[in-house]
Formats: C-alpha cells, sequence, structure tokens
C-alpha cells in the first residue's frame, strides 16, 4: 500500500483533498446533459417507432445502399491508414534524416485541418483541372466525385491516428530484444515479423479502430468529394442529413441509431484491446 | 503538546492498514515508528497529520479531541516521503507558502523566511527551484517549509529514505540537534532500524498494523518482546530448540528458561545476536588456554568456520555447528579477528553470551 | 519525441522508407494544404482580402467562429479540469464508466450527435416547443452551436489532464492542505501551474476541433447565411455556389489557424515533455550537489520555533 492509494479513496467522511463535491456536481452535470440524455433521446426515439416501422425506416434500399459505402470506404480507408500509418512511425521512430521533426510535426495536420477545408482541396485537387487530377483523370483514376474520392478523405482524416498510437510503443520496444535475435541468425524480415511485428500488433490493432470509428462517422470532408450519390456514393452520415432536411425525422434517428451501433461497438472492441495491450505490458 | 492515539483503525478495502493502535507521545519526544513495509507506520503518521482518516478510533493533542479537525487546521508540520516540494515554486516561496496562504505580512514572512533559510542552511539559495537542488536540500527545504506555520508537531515520512549514505547519517545527526533547539514533539517513519536508534528517544515497532514494542533505543534492542522485534532488529541467528522444566536446550546447551516450569518438552525457537556470541579455537589446539575459557568451553558449542568475511570495523565468521544444517553467523572486531587469524575448515567452540527464546505460543513469550 | 534509435540497415533501405514516408505525408498532407493557399491567392492578395472583407455574409461567419469555438472551448475547460480533478484525486464507484463516458464523443458521429440535439431542441423535439414559448431558440441559432461544438469537442480537454494529473500525483496538494492552504488556494496555486502546459495543450487541440467543426454544427445550424454558419459552413455554402474562389478564401483563413495551432502545438509539446523530465528527475536524484557543512549552530536561527 503506497502512500499514494492511501489518499484516493471514497471521500467517506471529509475527503483530505478539497472540491470532491463541486467537481463531481460539474462532472455529472455536464455528462448528463451533454452525453447522456442526447443518446438517451435518440434511443427511446428510435425504440418508439416499433420494430417493423423501425426496420422500415432503417433498413430501406437506400440506406441499406449508404452503410455499404460507409462500411466499405471507411474499411478501406482504415486499412491504407494503418498500412501507411506504420511505415510513417516506423520512419519515424528508427531512422534519423533531416527533416524529421518537421515531418513528425505535419503528421499533425489532419487533426487541425478543418474537414471541411480539407474535403474542398480534395476535390479540387483531383478533378480534371487539378493539381493531380490532370495526371489521373487521363488514366481513368477519378479521385473527385467517387467512391475512391472518399477513400481518399477518409485515409486523410484517420492517418493521425493510425500512426500515433503506434508511434509510442515503437519508440518503446526493446531494443535488446532485437539486437538478440538478429544476433541468433534471424533475417531482418524474419525479426520484423516474429519479434517486432507481434508486440506492436496491439497497437496498430487498436490505431486501426481508432481510424475506422472516425472515418464512419466522417462527414464535413466527404460531403464536398464523394458527389452524395444515392446508392453509389452516399455514405450513411450524409442520408442522416438530407432525410433530417427532408423532415423525416423517424428515418433519420432510425439510420443515426444504426450508425451508432456500429461506433458503440468500435469502441468496445477498442477498450477490451487497450486493456489487453495494458496487460500484456505488465 | 503531547499526542494521544486511542485505539485507532483503519482499513483500504480488505487490507487492515491498523489495527486498533493506542500510543501516546510526550510532549518533547522523538519517537520513531518502525517497521517494514505495510506495517502500517506511513497511515499513522498520516492520520496524525489528518491527511487521512481512522476508521475507528480518536486522535486527541493535549487532551483535546481532534479527530475530526480537517488537515488544514491541525497546525502539523508534515515533511513528505519525496518531499513533495512545489515544483514551479522557487526555494523562498515553498518557505513562504504557509506564511502566504494565511495572509501574513509581506515584511513579516519575508524576515521568516529568511531565518528558516538560514536554519537549514540554504542561505542564498532562496531562488532557486526545487529541481536545481541536492536531495538533502531539498529534504531541508521541506523541513523549513513545515516549521514555517510554526507547527505544534513536526511529523516526518521516512524523513532519509530518498538520499545517499552519505547524507543520511549527517542530516540524521542534524536533524537530531534542531530537534534538541526547538523541543518540538517530532514522530519520523522510518524502515531503517539504525537510523531509528540513533536518532530517536523512543522507537515504536509496527508489523501488521499492531504495535509490537515500544520503549527506548536500548530496550528494544536489549529486550525486544516478540520474536518479530528480533528478527527485524537486524541479524540474528535463529535456530529451532526445545523448552522444558525452566531450561530451554540449544544444541544440549541448556539455557535458563523460568517462564516454562513445565515438564512436557515443547518446541522453541532460539535466536542468537551475531555479536553477541564469543568464539575460540577448539581447545585440542589451543592446549595453553586460560581458566576463563575453559569454564567458557562448558556451555559451547562446537562447529567448523566455513568462511570469514571483513567488512571495515566488524568482520563475519560463519560457521557450522556440529550436527546442524544451519550456518551460525559470529560478529566481531575486525582487530579480534585479525589476532585470532582463523582460517575455514578450523575447529572452533562457540559460546553464547546472550541466548533469547521464544515459545510460537504467544502466552509464553517473555 | 525521443531520438530515433538507429537501425544498421543498409542506407538504401533507409532511403527508400523515408521516401516512402515523406511521399505518402507530402501527397496525402503537404499537397492539399499548399494548394488551400495557392488557390486563395491565385488572384492575388487583394482579391483574396476582397473576398474576405467585402462580403457581409463571410464577415458574419468568421465573427460567429470566433464567438462559438471559445464559448466551447472555455465550458470543456471548466469540464476538463473537474473531471479530470474528480477522476485523478478520488477513488469513487463509476469512475471507470465515468472515464468512458467521456470518450464516447469521439466514437459518435457528429451528425448523429446534432440529430440527438435536433430531437432535444429542435420545434418537434423534446424540449422545443417549452423553449420556443419562452422565447428561446437552441436549434438554428447559436446555443446550438455551442452546444453541438461542445459535444465533440468533450473529451479533448480531460483527456489530456487525466494522464498528467495522475503523474504529479496527489502529494503537493496534500502538502499545500497541510500548511494550511484553502481548496482554492490549493487550485490556483498549487495544481493549476503543475498543470498548465496540459491544459493548454488541450485547449489548442479542442479549439482548432471546435473552430473547424462540420457535421454536427451543419445539422444544428439550419445553414442560414448571415445568421448560423460558422467559416466551416461558409466554406461550403460559397463552394456549392460555385464561388470556390471566395470559398478558398475562407479555407485559406481556417488552414492558417491550423498552421498556427500545429506550431503552438510542437511548442506546448517540448514544454511538456521538459516538465515530464523534471518531474522524472525530482523523484530520482544522486546526491552529488551537496557541499553545505551542517555541523554548526543553530541558537539564532530556532528562536521563536520553540513551540
Amino acid at each position: 500500500m503506497t502512500a499514494h492509494d492511501a489518499v484516493l479513496r471514497s471521500p467517506r467522511r471529509r475527503s483530505v483533498l478539497p472540491g470532491f463535491g463541486i467537481s463531481a456536481a460539474i462532472t455529472s452535470v455536464m455528462i448528463t446533459a451533454l452525453v447522456i440524455i442526447p443518446l438517451a433521446v435518440l434511443a427511446l426515439r428510435a425504440a418508439s417507432l416499433g420494430p417493423a416501422e423501425f426496420l422500415a425506416a432503417a433498413w430501406t434500399p437506400r440506406a441499406r445502399a449508404a452503410y455499404a459505402v460507409s462500411l466499405g470506404a471507411s474499411l478501406t480507408a482504415a486499412i491504407i491508414s494503418s498500412l501507411c500509418g506504420l511505415l510513417v512511425a516506423w520512419v519515424l521512430v528508427r531512422i534519423d534524416f533531416p527533416g524529421r521533426r518537421l515531418l513528425d510535426a505535419l503528421v499533425d495536420v489532419p487533426l487541425a485541418l478543418p474537414t471541411a477545408v480539407a474535403g474542398l482541396v480534395y476535390s479540387t485537387l483531383y478533378v480534371e483541372r487539378g493539381w493531380l487530377g490532370r495526371f489521373l483523370v487521363p488514366l481513368g483514376i477519378h479521385g473527385a466525385y467517387s467512391w475512391l474520392g472518399i477513400v481518399l478523405v477518409l485515409v486523410f482524416v484517420s492517418l493521425p491516428f493510425a500512426i500515433r498510437v503506434v508511434q509510442p510503443v515503437l519508440e518503446s520496444l526493446d531494443h535488446d530484444t532485437e539486437e538478440a535475435a538478429r544476433m541468433l541468425g534471424a533475417s531482418r524480415v524474419q525479426t520484423f515479423l516474429q519479434v517486432i511485428f507481434p508486440a506492436i500488433f496491439p497497437a496498430v490493432l487498436t490505431g486501426f479502430a481508432l481510424a475506422l470509428a472516425r472515418a464512419l462517422g466522417e462527414y464535413g470532408s466527404v460531403v464536398f468529394i464523394s458527389g452524395n450519390m444515392p446508392f453509389k456514393t452516399e455514405i450513411a452520415p450524409v442520408l442522416i442529413v438530407s432525410r433530417l432536411e427532408e423532415f423525416a425525422y423517424a428515418e433519420a434517428t432510425a439510420i443515426a441509431v444504426v450508425l451508432l451501433a456500429m461506433s458503440i461497438s468500435l469502441l468496445i472492441v477498442v477498450n477490451w484491446l487497450q486493456q489487453r495491450v495494458a496487460r500484456n505490458a505488465q | 503538546m503531547s499526542i494521544h492515539i486511542r485505539g485507532v483503525s483503519k482499513s483500504f478495502g480488505t487490507f487492515k492498514a491498523l489495527d486498533n493502535v493506542s500510543l501516546d507521545v510526550p510532549q518533547g519526544t522523538l519517537l520513531a515508528l518502525l517497521g517494514p513495509s505495510g506495517s502500517g507506520k506511513t497511515t499513522l503518521l498520516r492520520i496524525i497529520a489528518g491527511l487521512e482518516w481512522p476508521d475507528s478510533g480518536r486522535i486527541e493533542e493535549d487532551g483535546e479531541d481532534i479527530t475530526d479537525r480537517h488537515a488544514r487546521q491541525r497546525e502539523v508540520g508534515f515533511v513528505f516521503q519525496h518531499y513533495a516540494l512545489f515544483r514551479h515554486m522557487s526555494v523562498f516561496e515553498n518557505i513562504a507558502f504557509g506564511l502566504r496562504v494565511r495572509k501574513a505580512p509581506k515584511q513579516e514572512v519575508e524576515a521568516k523566511v529568511n531565518e528558516l533559510l538560514h536554519l537549514v542552511r540554504l542561505d542564498g539559495l532562496g531562488a532557486r527551484k526545487p529541481a536545481q537542488l541536492s536531495g538533502g536540500q531539498r529534504q531541508r527545504v521541506a523541513l523549513a517549509r513545515a516549521l514555517a506555520i510554526r507547527p505544534k508537531i513536526l511529523l516526518l515520512d521516512e524523513p532519509f529514505g530518498a538520499l545517499d549514505a552519505k547524507v543520511r547519517v549527517e542530516l540524521r545527526q542534524w536533524l537530531r540537534r534542531l530537534h534538541d533547539e526547538i523541543g518540538m514533539t517530532s514522530v519520523f517513519v522510518t524502515h531503517d532500524q539504525e537510523e531509528a536508534f540513533e536518532l530517536a528517544d523512543e522507537v515504536v515497532v509496527m508489523n501488521h498494523g499492531r504495535i509490537e514494542q515500544r520503549g527506548t533505543p536500548e530496550e528494544v534492542f536489549e529486550h525486544p518482546a516478540t520474536p518479530f522485534v528480533m528478527d527485524f532488529l537486524g541479524n540474528v541467528n535463529v535456530f529451532h530448540g526445545r523448552v522444558e522444566k525452566g531450561q530451554a536446550f540449544w544444541h544440549g546447551i541448556p539455557i535458563d528458561y523460568p517462564d516454562y516450569p513445565h515438564s512436557q518438552a515443547r518446541p522453541a525457537r532460539v535466536y542468537l545476536r551475531p555479536h553477541e556470541l564469543d568464539i575460540a579455537r577448539a581447545a585440542a589446539e589451543q592446549p595453553g588456554g586460560n581458566a576463563a575459557t575453559a569454564a567458557a568451553v562448558t556451555g559451547s558449542l562446537p562447529a567448523s568456520v566455513l568462511r570469514i568475511a571483513r567488512s571495515g570495523a566488524i568482520s563475519r565468521v560463519s560457521c557450522r555447528p556440529d550436527g546442524s544444517d544451519t550456518e551460525l553467523h559470529v560478529d566481531l572486531p575486525t582487530d579480534t579477528a585479525r589476532d585470532l587469524s582463523l582460517q575455514p575448515g578450523e575447529r572452533v567452540t562457540i559460546t553464547p553470551r546472550k541466548v533469547r527464546v521464544f515459545l510460537p505460543d504467544p502466552e509464553y513469550v517473555i | 519525441m525521443s531520438k530515433p534509435t538507429i537501425t544498421s540497415a543498409h542506407p538504401l533501405t533507409h532511403g527508400l522508407l523515408v521516401a516512402a514516408a515523406t511521399g505518402i505525408v507530402g501527397l496525402l498532407i503537404v499537397v492539399p494544404l499548399a494548394s488551400v493557399f495557392a488557390e486563395a491567392f491565385a488572384e492575388g492578395p487583394a482579391a483574396w482580402w476582397r473576398a474576405l472583407a467585402h462580403d457581409p455574409d463571410t464577415r458574419h461567419a468568421i465573427w460567429l467562429s470566433l464567438t462559438v469555438a471559445p464559448l466551447a472551448v472555455a465550458i470543456n475547460t471548466v469540464f476538463g479540469v473537474a473531471t479530470a480533478w474528480l477522476v485523478s484525486r478520488f477513488r469513487f464507484p463509476g469512475r471507470s464508466l465515468l472515464i468512458t463516458l467521456c470518450d464516447v464523443p469521439f466514437s459518435v458521429s457528429p451528425v448523429v450527435a446534432g440529430l440527438a440535439l435536433v430531437l432535444i431542441f429542435g420545434r418537434q423535439g423534446l424540449l422545443g416547443p417549452t423553449l420556443e414559448s419562452l422565447g428561446w431558440k437552441v436549434i438554428f441559432s447559436w446555443p446550438g452551436l455551442v452546444l453541438a461544438t461542445t459535444f465533440v469537442t468533450l473529451p479533448l480537454v480531460v483527456r489530456e489532464l487525466i494522464p498528467v494529473m495522475e503523474a504529479i500525483g496527489p502529494e503537493e496538494e496534500l502538502a499545500a492542505v497541510s500548511l494550511g492552504a484553502s481548496g482554492w488556494q490549493v487550485f490556483t496555486r498549487v495544481t493549476l501551474p503543475n498543470i498548465r502546459w496540459a491544459l493548454l495543450h488541450g485547449i489548442v487541440l479542442a479549439n482548432a476541433r471546435a473552430m473547424g467543426e462540420f457535421g454536427a454544427v451543419y445539422v444544428v445550424s439550419g445553414h442560414i447565411a448571415g445568421a448560423t454558419d460558422t467559416m466551416p459552413l461558409r466554406v461550403e455554402k460559397l463552394f456549392q455556389e460555385y464561388r470556390t474562389p471566395a470559398s478558398m478564401a475562407v479555407a485559406s483563413v481556417l488552414a492558417g489557424l491550423a498552421l498556427i495551432t500545429l506550431v503552438a502545438k510542437v511548442v506546448i509539446e517540448r514544454r511538456l515533455e521538459a516538465e515530464a523530465r523534471e518531474l522524472e528527475a525530482a523523484r530520482s536524484l544522486p546526491d552529488t550537489l551537496d557541499t553545505t557543512p551542517l555541523d554548526t549552530g543553530f541558537s539564532t536561527a530556532t528562536k521563536g520555533l520553540t513551540s
């Protein structure tokens, strides 16, 4: 029992440290007002529909197509982000080169840049007259107003998550184990696959899940670039908004609950993964 | 100010940190709470400071119940184990903190802090940040900060734990002198018996949330009340023996043990301190031995030397008593050891000057 | 970020890896960022300035963003500090549930969050009619924008503070209490100076996210030019109206803010790393500097200390 643990106790009588009451009050009021009540209202509104009505609202062909586009593009983007993220993280942690710090700082741009700006600029880059489109469109690659465009912006918004989760784990890797493996005659590829990858795999998985969660919910950038064609390039959040603009609240709510269910199950997976990582680290 | 702890208990979940502890600390005493980690000594100190609430029991100061008084109002000086100095404040501001929060006038604060800086021998270092100080200096800042509020009681949690050996000894002597000068009732926690014995007027040995023994360093060392105290206070040889009819037997050597007059033999544990053993060459190889040696030999144990280790002023001879698998350690002054010049494999006799016997049943503990 | 551990790979392999990483970051991040400014200034700074300053709706959007984002960040700062204090200094039932709840906004689509607010405060929502009869308007008005922005940025401050406060531990605050400090004094004199860089880091991140929030704000704003359009919404509207240069001009302001955010972030992170090292050093310390002689009398100094 350390002294630290000894202080951190439930304030049965009066706590020695001040501020339990006021901070508990602020926290519970704000969490209730901002998180619990909105999500509860959403759930109640969906529940009030009844199963048949809910299904009719949430499972229309257009909605199913939107889920498919959302899931497909998000999964693709998260996979690309994870792979690119692993490579960038590896280079940032393991190789010293001029401009390393700049590259490290640039990785955070997507966290700071408004997604609307990203969407806007991506759509202008990949159109026929755009900086990149002028080379790609003649080759038949349409990066704007297409499924590919959705994936591109989703990679942009989710890349920092994939990098920042893996980076600290790579930094904390025990270098000796690697060297031992090398000295025992393992090749570079063998060392990576058998020594390094198992150690960072949980982090890569967590980064993947975070990237996926971010991509699934993304709206601002996609709305610019996708063209929002029903059945083709319409993602679930865009469908929610267009239902809302038609004042079809029930349908919007039902679709939102399906999207929320996807995100919450992801959160559970992320938590479970993080606990596993923590357990393994001990 | 005297402190009276009355029947204090405290649990953390299922862990019982303090179990019905009562203790009086008279005015002006420097008292050590000594015990292994998890013995409850730090919890007791924090309860006295008001940093922890007891589950039951009371704390009194000069007869006044202060159990419900918040730490803020206790007027206790507390020196934390890692000092808990305010990292972003200068040394001066650290010491001034208690005065500033009491809205003391500026000049008074300045005079007082400078006085304390002088007291702890940190004149001229007031502008430094804690990070720029050595461990010993930080410790003295923590002490000055605690003293600034004119506490009635000074409490120190492992005050020397984080320091290296040389600084520790120096600071210990300095703190003792400071205490003698100020005469404030002080309690400190330590797991180091040497520290407790050197510094304290009285030592309280704790284990598993209970007080095992309380007394002056000499009392505790010479007359340990329980096997735990015996074990905890440094090196000891432990052997299995038996008691019957007022005598304990260790390798056939009888030792008076009047507390157990019964005729039925019981197993007992025999404790011998390494420095309370005499060692001599076995008689066969020492024909000219004088009468005193010869007399000792009658209560002596034959053994053979395994190895000799010299560490400074004390040398340790490891022996194996005949017919035993347990090693026996004998400490003797290095000069004596040199004169004796024992070699591994030699035959010796070992004579205990003092033996302590404990029965497993606490009813018969002396 | 610590110094890289150099592997002994072939320089060519290194070169290829660095080129690949630079290529990924360049193509995905640098080229788009550069093109914002290139497009915004394509017709010169004067045109850029006209697009921003001479359009009243754009001016209003800039003003609205500069009002809504700080409000949301301020609310989040209060929430973040209170929650981090609660979580890092006390143990109570439901503590880990609370930590999970703080993270929920990260996994809820902003559009869904906006919809939830519409369901509560909208004209057909739970509280909408009541609020309307009182003359209060939340949806299609700035309070809705603040609520939506607060929701999406909710985890940012608290997530920065909890690990830092856990690492610092409660001992300094306990020391302040035992020296007689009141709760407010403990907070302002001890806690706040210790967490100031972490707090600033969280505020900078939350502000960047708040300024740029689109989905949640889009849903609750009603998208009324000159009334409820924030800067990102204005970017979209101008784009829909085929006024791409004007849209790019607004976007370039947002991108400029993002760059300032990044620089601030790097500077703050250096401070944070320095403080973490200091904290480490304070916990374990080789005692080599101590040369002060201690064996001198103290009779003069102890006067007045005797109790």
